[in-house]
């Protein structure tokens, strides 16, 4: 793609959301060989066990748990409040950080260790240059 | 190796100095410790600064430049919060090493009234805050708030009694940023941040500055002992690899293991302390930090506070001086104004807010990225 010029499609948010050409977007995680350690994006070297090789991606599953969350009612200004910031355990391996949408923002109605599942929607927002972006969120499941 | 000793110490009242520039604040902090060990710059061999949110800015040799210029090498520290602390064990290193008799060490931060830390960076792009989760510090620290209560069902007002005990030590505090009782329908109806904490619930930015004189045992006698505290455990971590960590900073892992190091250097545990400085950021992470610096088995953190074993006369007082909640949280201060809080007791010299018979004490500080910083100080 020439600099400047934009995108056909939505951009991916952060560098482990990969929108593939043909299919549905999906979360990568990089696993070690070694030890089985899961991190996201791009790496060379194992942050927990030290291996240098054998570290390889890996399709992170779009069903999980909701470990634990908070409700934000401060945040910077323009940022909708408030909303849930949840951390999801991934199946199979893998824990990412994401807004969880679809229940009220209320300590009575979110329980943790609810099943949840990653969604893909398109943000709100669009870079300086007018580039669409690609997110994802969570959302209960039944 | 020679045991390293805190001839003087002293601090800032915690606050707003609008008027006043990060060196000039360092240089009175200096000065206060130079005249409570006393003893002068010309006798400081080298000077070790922790300051955060100028660390590029050569703060120490600026605070010589208002105190004097005598040459002695000096070392700046940035270590997030635990900054302050940091610099206090690049001294004790120092002695411990016996390179110098004599040094000094300076925490010092200007915060204005700085808003929400936390969530900058994101590069090009969109702004990730609001989008993917939360990355501000209330939000980060009521996450692990939270791990506690999925684990032991810790509630919300577990929570908001740690600030009611905070704000109601500092009211004995002339040093402490605010001195005013908060009683818990007041905390829990605060303002709310990130729940479970309301505003009340997290820490203060203040402008401060702590100082101390560190001496190894040979120049300790020489000068004399008699308001000396010896430093029986100075202890530095980082955070090893867990499970969660990419997304969920571990302020539990490397605490449990600094405190483990420090309470084998010092010979004791965590029963034979008498007070306990910690890092109460957020009400939440006091909580964490009973169990993780051994005050209480797993899980008993809520009974803890619920029994008030924890304020002022219970059974192991934590953050008599107010905390950062109520006492302020200057971040690359901190780490040596709890220190203050601890020697100030040890010596006998805390007035109204003095733990009786007080022998033995602990600091800690969490830097988030992370850094756990632990001291352990006992009178002589």
């Amino acid at each position: 793609m020439p600099e400047g010029a934009a995108a056909p499609g939505p951009l991916p948010i952060v560098s482990f959301l990969k929108i593939p050409t043909q299919g549905d977007p999906y979360l990568e995680g990089i696993r070690c060989g070694h030890c089985r350690a899961v991190f996201l994006g791009e790496r060379d070297v194992c942050a927990s066990c030290g291996a240098r090789e054998g570290l390889a991606a890996t399709r992170l599953a779009n069903t999980g748990t909701l470990y634990v969350y908070t409700i934000v009612y401060r945040s910077f200004p323009g940022v909708p409040v408030p909303y849930v910031s949840a951390i999801v355990d991934l199946d199979g391996g893998g824990t990412v950080k994401g807004n969880l949408v679809g229940i009220d923002p209320d300590p009575q109605k979110i329980q943790m260790g609810m099943p949840v599942e990653v969604v893909y929607r398109t943000a709100p927002i669009k870079d300086r240059e007018g580039n669409e972006y690609l997110t994802y969120c969570f959302v209960p499941r039944a | 190796m020679s045991d390293v000793y805190v001839l003087g110490i002293d601090m800032l009242k915690f606050g707003r100095y609008p008027e006043q520039d990060v060196p000039e604040l360092g240089a009175r902090a200096a000065l206060l410790a130079l005249d409570d060990a006393g003893l002068r710059i010309q006798d400081m061999q080298a000077l070790y600064c922790g300051n955060l949110l100028q660390a590029s800015a050569m703060v120490g040799q600026r605070i010589l430049q208002e105190i004097g210029q005598t040459g002695i090498p000096v070392t700046n520290s940035s270590n997030a919060c635990a900054t302050g602390a940091t610099a206090f064990r690049e001294g004790w290193t120092a002695i411990k090493a016996g390179l110098y008799d004599l040094v000094l060490v300076v925490g010092v931060e200007q915060m204005g009234k700085a808003g929400l830390l936390g969530g900058g960076g994101g590069g090009r792009g969109i702004p990730k805050e609001g989008l993917l989760g939360s990355q501000l510090m209330p939000a980060v620290f009521a996450e692990a708030g939270m791990e506690h209560s999925r684990k032991y069902g810790t509630s919300f007002e577990h929570f908001a009694m740690v600030s009611v005990k905070n704000h109601h030590h500092s009211t004995r505090n002339p040093k402490s940023m605010y001195q005013m009782e908060t009683p818990l329908e007041q905390v829990m109806g605060a303002e709310m941040i990130a729940y479970p904490n309301t505003k009340l619930m997290c820490s203060v930015n203040v402008d401060g500055a702590a100082a101390a004189v560190l001496a190894s045992e040979r120049k300790a006698r020489e000068l004399g002992l008699r308001r000396a505290v010896r430093v029986k455990a100075s202890v530095l971590t980082s955070d090893p690899w867990t499970e969660r960590d990419l997304v969920m900073p571990d302020v539990n892992t490397c605490t449990r293991r600094a405190a483990r190091q420090a309470y084998e250097m010092a010979g004791c545990g965590p029963s034979d302390l008498d007070l306990v400085e910690l890092h109460d950021c957020f009400a939440t992470a006091e909580i964490l930090h009973y169990e993780n610096l051994g005050l209480c088995a797993d899980g008993e953190a809520a009974k803890l506070i619920d029994e008030r074993q924890t304020w002022h006369g219970g059974r192991i007082p934590v953050n008599v001086s107010g905390g950062l909640l109520s006492k302020g949280h200057p971040l690359g201060a901190t780490g040596v104004a709890n220190v203050y809080e601890v020697c100030t007791h040890l010596r006998g010299e805390a007035g109204a807010r003095q733990v009786e018979g007080a022998k033995l004490g602990l600091t800690h500080v969490i830097g988030l990225g992370s850094a756990c910083g632990i001291h352990i100080l006992e009178r002589i």
